[in-house]
Order: C-alpha cells, then structure tokens, then sequence
C-alpha cells in the first residue's frame, strides 16, 4: 500500500530525462528555423518567460531607486540613478513596531531555525525511512499510512493542540518548540522520500551487510548513508527552502524576539506607520527571497526533484 | 552428522504460503542444489537458512545446532548474492574486511585472512578498486571472497552466476567447484539452470511450490526422475511424453498410444504394471534410436518433421502416435523433412508414471 | 543441548527488531499523538464554546451554526471556492500547454524551465508582496498603461473588493504553474515515443494526438497534479495575509485565515475550531475519493 502516489515515478521518469538523449522531448522533430510553428513555439516561450521574470526585474529596478524617483517614473523602467540605500535601509534600520534594527534580525533567526530544523527532521525521517524500507515490523505500516494521510490534513486542524503540547512542556515561544514543529510537519514527505529512495536501493546489499554481521545502526551509517548522499542533498534543498518560506509556524509558535525573516518582512512592508518606501520594501522583500533563489539557481535539477516530491506538502 | 538440517519449514508472506512443511538434510561437506523454477521458493528458503526471513513454522539446525531464532552472523554462514551485493562505497579490500571489522576482529588477523581470500581468487591485483571499476566475473569473485575471509562452515549461494553471460558463466562454474574442492565446506546453492545443477550438485533438491519434489544425486534425478514434474523440468530438450494405457499380451507389457504399442518389458517397474492402469511413458530423445533400412519395429514408423543440426549432435523432430516428439542423434548424419524413419526405444532408461498420481512407477 | 533449547524458543515479538521500533518512536508519537490525537482533539473541541481558553462545556453544533452564519466565513468561503476552481482551471490548462510547448524538441529547454520555476522556490510572502507593488494603482500596472495614452484604464484588483480575489489569483498562478509544467513535462516525457511514431503513421494531427492520445494517457499524472493543487489551496494563507491582509474590508478573506484570526486574535477558540474542522471535511471531500480511486483501484488489480 501507498507507494504515495504517481508522484515518485514522475520524480524518477524526470531523472531518467537526461540520460536518455535520443527520447528526450517527444513532440515531432524541428523543421526549418522560422517555420511558423517554430515562431509559435518560441514565440509564446518567450512571452510567458517574460511574464514570469517580470516581477523579479520590477524587485530589483525598484530597490535601486530613490524615492522621488519611483513617485515620478514608472516602476519598469531602470533607475536613473543607481542607489543602495534601500538595500542598506531594509538590512539594518527597517523598523517593525518599536524595532528599527532591520531585517537582519529576521535573518538570523531563519538561520537559527533553519539550521537546526533541516538537520533534525532530516535525521529523524531518513532513520525512519531506513526502518519502514528494511526493517518492517508489525505496525509500522499502519503508522507510515497515517503520516501520509496526516500530509494532507491542512495545518491549521491542528496547530492548537501543539500548542498545547508545547505548553506544557514549556517550549512554547521557544525556538525549540518551533523546531520541534517543523520536524513534525516535515516528517510525512521526507519520511515517504527516504523510505522510497532506500527501498529503492538493491535488498541483497542490505542482507549481504546483515550475514556479515551489522546491526541496525551500523548498516544505517556504514552502508545506506554513504550510498544516499543525493536523496540527502534533494531532501535538504526542499527543507532549507521550506522552512526559510515559512510564514504561518513562525506567527504562531514563536514570541516576536524570535520572528523568522517572513513575519518580519511582512510586519515590516504591511505596517502602517510611516510613510510607505516602496524602495526599501522590495530590497526587503528580495533580501528574504535571496536564500531560496539562490539554492534554486545553484541546485538546478536536483531543486526540481525535491520539490516535485514535496510537492505534497501544497 | 549433518551440516544443515532443516525441519517442517514453513513460511508465509500473509496468506500466501511459500515453504509448506519442508524437510531437508545437508551432509558435512556436500555441495546441494536447489533447483527450480521461478517463484517455486528456492530463494526464500535459502533465505531462512541464512535467518534473513523470519519462518513462521519450524526451525533450522546448522552443526546440530538449533540457530532458527539466531542473527545471521551466528549462524556460521556466507552468502553470495545475483547481484553481487558488494557495497559500491567501498574498496574491495573494506568490502572484504567489512565483516571482520563488525566482529572487532584484530586488524593483524583480517590482513591475514583477506590475503589468503584474494589469493584463492586471484583477485590481489583488484584489492583496491572499487566495485564499479570490476566487471562482473571480477565482482562476484569478490563476492564470494567475502563469504571466504569470514571462515564459515556453509556457504549460501543465490543465482550467483545469473548475471554473468555464458561465457564467464561457465568458467566461474569450474572455479566453484574447484573451491568446492579444495574448501570441502557445505555449500547450498539455488539455481535455475539445470546444466549448472547437474554439473556442480553432489546432490539436487527439485522444487515445485515451495515442497521438494525429488532430492537425488544427479544421475538418479536425470535417469529416474521421481514424478511428471521433476521428468519434464530436467532435461532439454525435455522428455517426451506419451498418455496411455498398460496392456499385457504373450507375456510381455505393453504401453498402449493412440493405436501404438510400447514394449515395455524391459521397464525395472518398482511394483508390477497392471493391465489396463493409466499411464504415462516418457522417453528422453536421446534414448531413442533411429535404426538404419527395417531392422526396427514396423509400428513405430515416423516422419521427420523439422531438423535441428547443433553441431555436436542433431534434433530431429518427428510425429509417433499422433504426437510430436524429439529424438537426439549424434553426430553428422542428415535427415531431410519428410524422411521415413523408424525408432526403436531403450526401455531400461524409459521412465513411467501414473497417470493420476504423476509418480513414478 | 541446552543450546537448542534456547535457540529453539520463539523470541519475544516485542524485542525482535527493537532498534527499528526505537528509531520509529518519533513516527509513532507524530502519527498518534499529533496527526491523529489533535485532529480528533480539535473536532472534539469544536463542538464546545471555549472562548479564551479550550473548556470541555459542549453546546452541540452551536458553533457551527454562528460559522455558517457571520458574512465574514461565507466570504471567505465564496473567495475559496472562486479561487479554486480558477486556480485549478487555469494551472491545469497553463501548466499542460507549456508542458506541451517544452516537448517540442526546443532549444534552452534548461532555461526556459529554471524560468518557470524561480517562482516557486520563493515564499508566498514574498510573491504576496511582489504581486502588490506590481498591483498597486497610483504605481504598478494601472498607471503604466494609463501613461501609455488609455487614461481610462482601470486594474487595481487589490482595492477592488468585487475582484480582489482575482488579484490574489494572479499572483498564486505566477507562483504555482511553473510546478504544474514540470509535473505535466514528467508525465509526458514518461510517454512511450511509438505513440507519437504510430499517431504520424495514421496521420492523426498533433493537436488530436494531444487530446485523443496523449492526456487520456496522462491520466494519473493529471490526477496527483489535481490533488497537490487542490490541497495546496485549502491552505492557502500566507499569500493574502501579504498581499492583502484579508481587505479591503474582509474582501479577500479566506477559511486558514479565518482560523487563525479567531484562534489567535479574536480569541473564539471554539469558532475557530469548527472553522477548521469545516477544513478537514473540505480536505476529507478532495482526498477520499481519490485515496479511494488510487488504492482501492490497485486492490482490485492486484
Ligand atoms: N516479501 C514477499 N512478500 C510476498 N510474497 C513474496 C515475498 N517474497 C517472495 N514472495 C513470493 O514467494 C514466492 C517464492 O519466492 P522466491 O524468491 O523464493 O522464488 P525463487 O524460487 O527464488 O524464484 P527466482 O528463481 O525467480 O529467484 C514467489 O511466489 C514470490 O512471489
Ligand atoms: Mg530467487
């Protein structure tokens, strides 16, 4: 049961993309350069690709203008006069509520929940990947099967009651309770993702390693560790991006001293006080969008995998 | 004393039940074949023998030693796996060693022992590649190495020469039984090619649907095959078949077929063949004798259907009794389709099965 | 002998693969405690009145009478439905066709892709407040095309409460098509290339392939993009906290921000418990039937 859905074979049918050169793209073969289905094609490519950068341009060309000049001109065109005071502006002076240290506090914090976070729920879900993919034990299915459904069920159901948990176990506020939730709420997908991937792996290794003698730590680090490092890298890459996005677990389970970078850019763009700059909300707004983008751009394929499998996740 | 002894195996996945009370005694020493077709369990079987599957029924003594319940690594077994099974990570000196440093066993001792493995195999030279830089015959010599270095008293064989093409294949068969040979441990070793079986087994356990159907030396397997099944699985071409009916006359038995009569008072029948019983005659192509001008039996008048010259020896197929049939003849000798030959038939090697019972009589 | 005894005793079932069942522990306590505990604690709960505090003092479905009730939950229930079945429709169709248009052999295949799918590496926050700049009528898109001669010209979806859902739609697809291409592009790539060879051969126009041949085969891969949109929109909160914050008024105002909004602010626990159970149920209606189809189905091929 559950093998969750086409998803994963859509996963490995678009790996198995590359490698096959001859069956790559299935449409019929190209003909001349301008034929008009080939100003077709490219011609709407090029239009939607422009649509899709457009947002990105207007970030950027914003953020480097001053004020007077984004009241007089129009926000697609280049600045006449390059600044970066706004960019200065939103990473150490923005102000949220009594607050005016900017967004680099916002960042750290994302670094401190971030960081932890990605390794913990990683660890914790790729060990029970490990034991759901080979070491079955009665039950184990039925807990793996309510996991999986539990991906689906929308957060908000159950938001009160972990802050309740968290209550009373007196982390509530704390980093660590925020933590604590994203390795809950990462579990499903990543454990689904490791039990796939190790599944995947040829049993005979795994039962060569136990008739030599390893035991279940040791096959674990000794054996599926080494041999896994792309699922880590791809179950990393949802993770970083997943949690650093994060706006709604951040609202709820931390105090404002330790709001991630999301609470705090949108407290900072959607304040009321003041008069709006527009400049400085874009730099940070870009700022925030800058850690994700720039694993996006480096990670390339291997994004492509970790999301289409979390895509789950919604 | 036996090596590995198995006792009313059972074994269920669910509902489905793979091993069905299964009985097996391995001698010191001995080289046994499992062989069967896919699917049949030879695979799982062995498999509980390694304590890699948890049985449901029965249990399993290696050296007189009840081990059902015990880690594969107490069991004093080593295993080689189809897909060589070498853990791509690591050298083939650490996939050697691997097993020795889980025992904590002193770093002097493994050097001593990888050395003497590789040496068997001849595979120093490799000791510091990687498994992907091997080619298959190379990593399943390793592979065996890793069951050599741990000193074990059985070693489990699964398909281990499956991947390899023919070639490679037959020339790892030698080196097996070569090590067979030398190392005069039990070894158990599943497979489905019947030549690999026949030429490595000291015996050959026939399965069918997870039960032995016959556990014989190779010769008795090929020549006196217990019943229809293990009949028809060894042997290829495969053994012709004949449904009909014993009949008696002048003394003599006959096996009647669609208005052909058998003479098969030659057959060493266990009990008496009674007239009238439903019968099953089969008969390999190669105890069957084309004989030159009239000396065979008028009745057993064929035409020579379809010709397979193989080199060595050539297969002619032919129609008796209303029923297609093969016959093996050495040698050069041509027939062309539509040849009129005559048989005659070696009934001393003939085997005969009841119809109803599928065993042998 | 001894030996044999020992051995030949069953072990007890509860210590066999005991480092597996302790490494699953962090499992067993999500699935049990959290996933199935709250979820059943909330709907519990939901039928009580807790204010300020969850209290076990049931009022029956009180709470879900007043839900169905304030204008505010029926809005944000009308927003929804609007939102999804536009963002359903036109991921779908945006999604398949550009999968389609990067099937056909094209160079910067790479590019085209990496283009598509920046969006969705970043947060709904973000896009959220993009999407409001570009939006924004005294300086984005409006006053663009008006300076360009249409003085006329009015888009300010975000201060429109009649469109303003649409505005959030446009920043959701902006976001979410580049993954539904991908997922559409692996279906098709998964695509036996003979189908294309044999529909030349009987001279089948491409278009007529694409909808004869190739989307009915496509099925499963339509199905899982269905429902991953599907959940995605249930959920969907972040996006109109930035880019809207729920206005103007409660214009734009959706069921996980409703739920927030009376959990954490109105402090109506027990509204915002039947406002989220009412989540569940709307999730439950999407995922049966399909868990049904996918497993259910399996069962029987099997
Ligand atoms: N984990 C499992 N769950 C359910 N059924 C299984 C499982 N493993 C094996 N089986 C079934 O048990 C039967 C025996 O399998 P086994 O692997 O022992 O066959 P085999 O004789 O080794 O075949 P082959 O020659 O193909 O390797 C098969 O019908 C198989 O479908
Ligand atoms: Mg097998």
């Amino acid at each position: 049961m559950l093998k969750l859905v086409a998803n994963n074979t859509i996963v490995s049918e678009y790996e198995a993309v590359p490698g096959r050169v001859t069956s790559g793209p299935h449409g019929p073969k190209p003909r001349r350069i301008l034929s008009r289905r080939n100003i077709v094609v490219y011609g709407t490519l090029i239009v939607v690709a422009l649509y899709y950068l457009l947002p990105l341009y207007v970030m950027i060309m914003t953020s480097l203008k001053g004020m007077p000049e984004i009241r007089i001109g129009n926000i697609f065109a280049p600045p006449v006069e390059i600044t970066f005071e706004p960019w200065i502006k939103a990473w150490a002076q923005a102000c949220t509520g009594l607050n005016c240290d900017g967004l680099s506090r916002g960042f750290w914090n994302s670094v401190r929940i971030t960081v932890p976070s990605v390794i913990i729920s990683i660890a914790v879900a790729s060990v029970n990947g490990y034991a759901l993919a080979n070491w079955r034990f009665k039950g184990a299915d039925l807990f793996f099967a309510i996991l999986i459904i539990g991906a689906f069920i929308p957060y908000q159901v159950m938001i009160y009651p972990i802050v309740i948990v968290l209550r009373e176990m007196g982390i509530y506020g704390t980093l660590t309770g925020l933590i604590m939730v994203h390795t809950i709420f990462g579990m499903p997908i990543l454990t689904l993702l490791f039990r796939n991937y190790f599944a995947g792996l040829p049993e005979e290794l795994f039962k060569a390693a136990r008739v030599d003698g390893a035991g279940f730590w040791t096959i674990y680090f000794k054996i599926m560790l080494p041999m896994s490092l792309p699922i880590f890298v791809v179950a990393m890459i949802l993770q970083v991006t997943g949690i650093w996005n994060d706006f709604l677990f951040g609202v709820v389970f931390t105090r404002p001293e330790y709001y991630p970078m999301t609470v705090q850019l949108n407290n900072i763009v959607n304040s009321v006080q003041g008069v709006k700059e527009y400049n400085v909300n874009m730099a940070a707004t870009l700022l925030t969008g800058l850690v994700p983008l720039t694993i996006y751009f480096i990670s390339g394929r291997l994004f492509v995998r970790g999301i289409a499998a979390g895509a789950v996740k919604g | 004393m036996t090596s590995v002894s198995v006792r009313d195996l059972s074994l269920n996945f669910g509902a489905v039940t793979v091993l069905d009370r299964l009985n097996l005694d391995i001698n010191h020493g001995e080289f046994l074949v499992l062989l069967g077709s896919s699917g049949c369990g030879k695979s799982t079987l062995l498999n509980c023998i390694a304590g890699l599957l948890d049985v449901s029924e029965g249990q399993i003594f290696i050296k007189d030693r009840n081990v059902t319940w015990e880690e594969p690594k107490d069991r004093g077994i080593g295993m080689v796996f189809q897909s060589y099974a070498l853990y791509p990570q690591m050298s083939v000196e650490k996939n050697l060693s691997f097993g020795l440093q889980v025992a904590r066993v002193p770093q002097a001792e493994i050097d001593k022992r990888v050395a003497r493995a590789s040496e068997i195999l001849q595979i120093q030279p490799l000791l510091k590649r990687k498994p992907a830089e091997l080619s298959g015959g190379q990593r399943q010599r390793v592979a065996i190495g890793r069951a050599l270095v741990r000193d074990v008293d059985v070693f489990l064989f699964d398909e281990p020469l499956s991947n390899l093409d023919a070639k490679l294949r037959s020339e790892l068969r030698v080196e097996i039984k070569r090590l067979h040979q030398s190392l005069k441990n039990t070894m158990i070793y599943v497979t489905h090619d019947q030549i690999e079986a026949l030429t490595l087994a000291d015996r050959i356990a026939v399965m069918k649907g997870g039960v032995i159907q016959q556990l014989a030396d190779p010769m008795t397997i090929y020549n006196a095959p217990e019943n229809l099944f293990v009949a028809g699985f060894i042997g290829s071409p495969s053994m012709n078949f004949f449904r009909g009916e014993v009949a008696a006359k002048d003394g003599r038995s006959f096996v009647q077929v669609d208005g052909v009569a058998f003479d098969v008072s030659a057959y060493p029948a266990r009990a008496g063949l009674q007239p009238g019983q439903k019968v099953v005659l089969g008969l390999r192509p190669e105890h069957v004798k084309i004989d030159e001008a009239a000396a065979g039996d008028a009745a057993h008048q064929a035409v020579v259907d379809i010709e397979e010259p193989m080199g060595a020896d050539n297969l002619l197929w032919l129609t008796l009794a209303g029923q297609s049939m093969s016959v093996r003849i050495a040698g050069q000798r041509r027939y062309k389709p539509g040849t009129n030959v005559r048989l005659s038939f070696d009934m001393g090697v003939a085997s005969i099965f009841d119809a109803a019972s599928e065993n042998r009589l | 002998m001894t030996s044999q005894t020992r051995g030949s005793a069953r072990p007890n079932q509860w210590l066999r693969n005991l480092n597996a069942k302790i490494a699953s522990i962090p499992m067993i306590l999500t699935a049990l405690v959290i996933f199935v505990g709250g979820t059943s604690w909330t709907v519990l709960y939901s039928f009580t009145n807790s204010k300020l505090l969850p209290r076990l003092s049931f009022v029956g479905l009180d709470q879900y009478v007043r839900l169905w009730a304030a204008p505010r939950w029926l809005i944000s229930i009308e927003n929804l439905a609007i939102y999804g079945f536009f963002s359903l429709i036109f991921s779908l169709v945006i999604g398949f066709v550009l999968a389609a248009l990067m099937d056909q052999k094209i160079r910067f295949e790479n590019t085209f892709r990496t283009i598509m799918l920046y969006p969705f590496a970043l947060s709904f926050i973000v896009t959220g407040l993009v999407w409001q700049w570009l939006l924004n009528p005294q300086y984005g898109i409006q006053s663009i095309v008006r300076s360009l001669g249409w003085t006329n010209f009015n888009f300010d979806p975000l201060y429109n409460s009649d469109i303003v859902i649409y505005g959030i739609l446009i920043a959701a697809l902006w976001q979410g098509t580049g993954l539904v291409m991908c997922l559409m592009l692996a279906g098709l790539r998964g695509i036996d290339e003979d189908i294309w060879k044999a529909a030349r051969v009987d001279g089948i126009p491409m278009w007529k392939t694409y909808v004869l041949v190739i989307i009915p085969m496509m099925r499963g891969v339509f199905i899982t993009t269905l429902v991953i949109i599907a959940s995605g929109i249930v959920k969907v909160y972040d996006l109109v906290v930035a880019q809207t914050s729920g206005g103007p008024g409660i214009a734009s105002e959706v069921p996980a921000k409703y739920v927030y909004d009376y959990m954490f602010q109105a402090q109506n626990l027990g509204q915002g418990f039947a406002a989220s159970t009412m989540m569940l149920v709307t999730v439950a209606i999407i995922i049966v039937p399909w868990a049904y189809l996918e497993f259910g189905g399996g069962r029987k091929r099997a």
